[in-house]
């Protein structure tokens, strides 16, 4: 077993650009379902909204990257009025699915052909983001990775993951102060009981438009890093399973605390391609971790091969995601008693 | 618990790797595109293709097809071009059918070629109203509809008893559809490897209808198991909904990538009735196989009406879905009747999956329909059996005879603007009471 | 108690309740509204002399039924009103109406003259009416003293982009945190300013709920059955409070069970049954009315109503028998 791959996977993924992206998805959902109790089941439509937006500008406007960004975070804002406008009036449920609905609906209407000269179809849009990568600090002649212990990025990567992070913080910032702020208070009281807030003032309808719409631009922006890292938007990147990690991430922190999003991107990422490369290491020795004997036979059993174990990745990710809300609600560092996620 | 009823799954599931490790397979396959206005190729989507005396497979989203054959040969592969878009012929009318050889546990590719008119994209891919599109789609639409009710029956009667959103729902329409798949091409060596050498239906497949008797039993168990394992224990612990929702979720992803993990990614075919000619009834085309489903399906869907209306356990049903408080006052034992509500939807649910099957089995089926599934019930009405019912069909209706005017692509989109609308203007459904307050 | 809530025109103002009062049980509160009902006749849809609130022809129906039928309805300035009746009487559901939960089917209310029924619940909290549930909602996950902050008013901090600049609502959180901390010591509650409202026992919860419906210093209190479930020793602190609130010229509606709480706190009383208001008078009033007796025996046959010299009703254990469903459903503190 090479272990120093494994690790360097392991590291290297749990700080990497992916991690960013579910981090600043994970903070927007924070806002939605931790702090105002809102159940979104669609965050990965705002994520294409970002991404479409950034995209879109770029390819069929033919505007600059940097406008692009702006009508990203413009997209989130009227997806914000269309989403919220027919269902914040809703129980938390339908709530749910109708989010879930929409972000469907935004992944098969920008892959379908007749959105091919504003979307790119399914073949999506590529190779729109040197403006942004022609300002890498990191680049240098000659070899374009970096390795430190077991962190190893290329150039790109690194940049992406300076001005994400940077990012990160700032959003985690402006969460800080609005949920210590009489707002937050407000937004937490909707979240525990709509009609008592109402009773006492609070335009309930109001603040959930608000809080929808911040939480939203901040998946706006998750998108944009998504598709920026990899320099290519494709509709199917954002299908219903993202959003149900972005869930996982959020509650493998804890629902409600600050910093959950981060934790729990960090820890998820770590895990995923940890095991991920750990599967691989696996297969590609021989299962020589369990000697001759049980290898062999666990081999035949399990029918473990390269090709499936992306499978097996997802299968514990499922599995993880049960055993999380049945053992541990309050994510893994949480304390019970602070608990957002329990009488609802 | 949990954990032990995952083993279980899991342990059941390993088993059968081996059966499919040993033909791992070979398939006809290919890619219909055709050059659009601006000369780019474009995919070709929802043209079906037959190979003789083996079954039949549509094109995708991507204008890729992929039929399974059993084994090495000569195969004749036919395109029917009356299912080709509107505006797309074929090159050579006289190349509609192929020969091809196919070699053991590899793919063959056959090729087909396509032209198009000089209409543009939108237009040809929605062909124009017409007495025979309508009257063919809202059949389609009715056969949809129908098979779409299958599940959403179980899913609105669960969420009706318990207050859960059963985002596994879907996963117990594939589970019906594999079951039955491996009860039909292997007898109980599906599961079980080493009963191979046994006779049918132990080591061998049972026709398709036995296979899918077969398959509900696995339905209504897996449901029953899924309650009494699981969601029993968590009520129990006063888990909340919310977070049994979640943990659907998780166990909707868990069980999909079992499937995909022991049953490979391509679609397969029952092994009988696959490959059928269509009958012309006035207008409208139908295989011998939908019209039985379709029968089957409606004659289901009437004994579950009658089940709810007329039986001890259905009026314990209705009564719990109404006022749980009230009737476990009442002395019906709540746990017994939501237990028969996932051991029936389970059933219900696996039915639909078989129907949907006649078409194409796969992996990921269910959740590919789950936002039918939700649309159907929340716009009949959450909780409501015969709701649901009627929102599965308007439901089928609706994007079948929106292809009328819009790209079948955006169909399924077509559902969930219509779920929405409902939900803006009517939240409690169709036929949902509004509620009353205090 | 205080000298400016003698006064005729009520002068806003949490502080004149003052703190340091102790066990507000101890205090004999005065009426402002002593006699003005004098002169009012025991009639449904009677005329108030200084009507806070009216409902004219309100109706609510669900499907086929209807749930709340109400002709005409004035309640008076200052007082304390009681709204009774059988269970299914369809109080709680003209409560919904009077405050903007719900929309009336047909009909319109008004608040000092101004309709209120098609204005949404949230607005009116600044027009001067607050009210409490039947289940309560205190805030389980925020503490009682964020609870109490979250009734004031103006907190310029409650707008999305000034919450981003704490200089901005330092300063009014500072005078809140104040205020909630003196209404929580007229309440006792002070000890338990800081735990978490879910924490509480289900009395002590509707003592957070009510003190939080005070920050938002209202012209009129709904309470909707404030003693549900809250244990005989409580009931009699949240008596005095209620009291108090008359006494600072505050108008309180409330909707109850127990008649020996109607009794002791109320100026008068309006019976609902089967969504109509059945009879309206003093709650001496009540107990001789004919309506009102055959409508609760014809909703309770198998229990006995009987009467006492003074026609109140009484039960061996002296609470009226029509109270007895009605805790069954609510919750129970310790």
């Amino acid at each position: 077993m090479n272990w120093e791959s494994i690790l360097t996977q392991t590291f290297s993924q749990g700080f990497g650009t992916q991690a960013v992206v579910f981090a600043l998805a994970a903070i927007g959902l924070n806002i939605h379902f931790g702090y105002t109790g809102l159940l979104n089941f669609g965050q990965v439509g705002y994520m294409a909204a970002g991404a479409y937006g950034l995209g879109m500008t770029v390819y069929w406007l033919d505007q600059s990257f940097w406008l692009g960004i702006v009508m990203g975070i413009i997209y989130c804002l009227v997806l914000t009025l269309v989403l919220g406008i027919p269902t914040l009036r809703l129980r938390a449920d339908y709530l749910g699915i109708a989010t879930i609905a929409a972000s469907e609906s935004i992944r098969l209407f920008v892959r379908s052909r007749g959105q091919r000269t504003r979307t790119g179809a399914s073949e999506g849009i590529n190779d729109f983001a040197d403006p942004f990568f022609d300002l890498n600090i990191f680049n240098k002649p000659g070899s374009q990775s970096y390795r430190f212990f077991y962190w190893e990025y290329r150039a790109g990567d690194l940049w992406v993951m300076l001005i994400g992070w940077t990012v990160v913080a700032l959003c985690l910032l402006i969460t800080w102060q609005l949920m210590r702020s009489p707002w937050g208070r407000v937004l937490k009281a909707i979240r525990e009981d709509e009609d008592a807030a109402r009773a006492l003032g609070k335009n309930a309808y109001a603040y959930k438009l608000q809080a929808l719409a911040l939480g939203g631009v901040i998946g706006g922006l998750a998108g944009m890093f998504q598709v920026i890292r990899t320099q290519s938007v494709q509709p199917d990147t954002f299908n219903p399973t993202i959003t149900f990690m972005i869930w996982a991430v959020l509650i493998i922190g804890g629902v409600a605390r600050i910093w959950s999003p981060v934790v729990g991107a960090m820890i998820f990422w770590a895990a995923i391609s940890g095991l991920e490369a750990f599967l691989r290491e696996l297969i590609r020795s021989d299962w020589e971790l369990f000697g001759d004997t049980i290898g062999v036979h666990a081999e035949r059993f399990l029918n473990l091969t390269v090709q499936n174990v992306s499978q097996v990745k997802f299968m514990v990710f499922g599995m993880t995601l049960m055993l999380l809300m049945r053992f541990r609600p309050q994510g893994i560092f949480g304390s019970r008693e602070e608990m957002a996620l329990d009488d609802r | 618990m949990i954990v032990g009823a995952i083993v279980v799954i899991f342990a059941f599931f390993s088993l059968t790797a081996e059966v499919f490790a040993q033909d791992a397979g070979q398939s006809i396959i290919g890619q219909l595109r055709a050059d659009d206005a601006d000369g780019n190729k474009q995919p070709v989507v929802g043209v079906t293709l037959t190979v003789d005396g083996v079954g039949d497979g549509v094109s995708d989203e991507e204008g890729k097809w992929e039929i399974p054959v059993d084994s090495a040969g000569t195969y004749t592969i036919s395109i029917d071009p009356s299912t080709l878009p509107e505006g797309i012929s074929l090159k050579d009318a006289d190349r509609a059918s192929l020969d091809v050889l196919v070699e053991a546990n590899k793919d063959k590719r056959a090729l087909f070629s396509l032209v198009s008119g000089d209409a543009p994209v939108e237009e040809k891919t929605s062909g124009g109203v017409s007495t025979r599109r309508v009257a063919q789609l809202t059949v389609e639409g009715l056969k949809q509809g129908l098979y779409l009710a299958m599940a959403a029956i179980g899913l609105s009667l669960i969420f009706g008893t318990t207050g859960l959103v059963n985002f596994a729902h879907a996963e117990l329409v594939t589970w019906g559809q594999l079951c039955t798949f491996l009860f039909n091409a292997y007898g109980f060596a599906g599961f079980i490897g080493w009963l191979a050498p046994l006779p049918p239906p132990f080591g061998d497949g049972v026709n398709l209808i036995v296979a899918a008797i077969f398959g509900m039993v696995g339905g209504a168990l897996m449901g029953y198991f899924l309650d009494r394992f699981m969601f029993r224990r968590f009520r129990k612990r006063g888990l909340s909904l919310i977070a049994q929702m979640v943990i659907t979720i998780g166990l909707s992803i868990f069980m999909r990538y079992i499937f995909v993990y022991n049953f490979g990614g391509s679609p397969r075919s029952f092994k009988d009735y696959s490959a059928q000619t269509a009958w012309t009834i006035w207008k409208v085309d139908i295989t011998p196989k939908d019209f039985a489903a379709m029968v089957i399906s409606l004659a289901a869907l009437l004994a579950v009406g009658f089940l709810l209306n007329f039986t001890r356990i259905g009026k314990a049903m209705r009564a719990v879905a109404d006022n749980r408080d009230l009737a476990e006052s009442s002395g019906i034992d709540v746990n017994r009747v939501i237990s028969v509500v996932w051991l029936a939807g389970g059933a219900l649910a696996a039915l639909g999956g078989v129907f949907f099957g006649l078409d194409q089995i796969k992996w990921d089926f269910g959740f590919r329909i789950l936002l039918l599934i939700f649309a159907a019930v929340t716009l009949g009405g959450l909780g409501t059996a015969y709701g649901a019912l009627i929102g599965a069909l308007v439901t089928g209706l609706v994007i079948n005879l929106a292809t009328l005017w819009i790209d079948v692509e955006l169909k399924n989109m077509i559902a969930m603007l219509v779920m929405v609308l409902i939900l803006m203007f009517r939240p409690q459904g169709i036929l949902g009471q509004p509620e009353r307050i205090g | 108690m205080t000298d400016n809530s003698n006064d005729a025109d009520f002068v806003p103002g949490i502080t004149a309740g003052g703190g340091g009062a102790g066990a507000a049980t101890d205090i004999e509160h005065h009426n402002p509204i002593e006699g003005v009902f004098d002169d009012v006749a025991w009639e449904v849809g009677v005329a108030k002399p200084d009507p806070i609130l009216k409902a004219t022809k309100v109706s609510r129906k669900f499907g086929g039924l209807t749930a709340v039928d109400v002709d005409y309805l004035e309640v008076q300035r200052g007082s304390i009103t009681a709204l009774i009746g059988p269970n299914g009487a369809g109080k709680t559901t003209f409560f919904n109406l009077l405050t903007g939960f719900d929309e009336p089917t047909t009909g319109s209310v008004s608040l000092n003259g101004e309709t209120i029924d098609k204005v949404p619940s949230h607005k009116l909290a600044s027009k001067g009416m607050v009210r409490t549930f039947q289940l309560t909602k205190a805030l389980s996950k925020l503490t009682v003293v964020e609870n109490m902050k979250l009734g004031a008013k103006d907190q310029p901090g409650e707008s999305m982009f000034k919450a981003l600049f704490s200089p901005l609502w330092k300063g009014r959180e500072d005078a809140v945190e104040q205020q909630a901390r003196e209404v929580l010591d007229r309440f006792n509650m002070t000890h338990m300013a800081e735990e978490f409202a879910g924490t509480l026992s289900g009395g002590q919860r509707k003592l957070v709920e009510m003190a939080r419906a005070i920050m938002t210093d209202p012209e009129l209190v709904m309470l909707d059955e404030p003693m549900a479930g809250v244990n005989p020793a409580l009931t009699q602190s949240l008596l005095g409070l209620v009291k108090q609130l008359r006494s600072e010229g505050r108008t309180v509606i409330f909707v109850e069970h127990d008649m020996d709480v109607v009794r002791d706190i109320s100026d008068w009383v309006v019976v609902m049954a089967e969504g109509k208001i059945i009879a309206e008078g003093p709650p001496e009033s009540i107990g001789e009315n004919q309506a009102v007796v055959d409508a609760y025996l014809g909703s309770h046959h198998d229990e006995d109503l009987e009467f006492d010299e003074d026609g109140n009703t009484t039960t061996e254990t002296g609470e009226a028998t029509f109270s007895v469903n009605a805790k069954t459903d609510s919750e129970v503190s310790e």
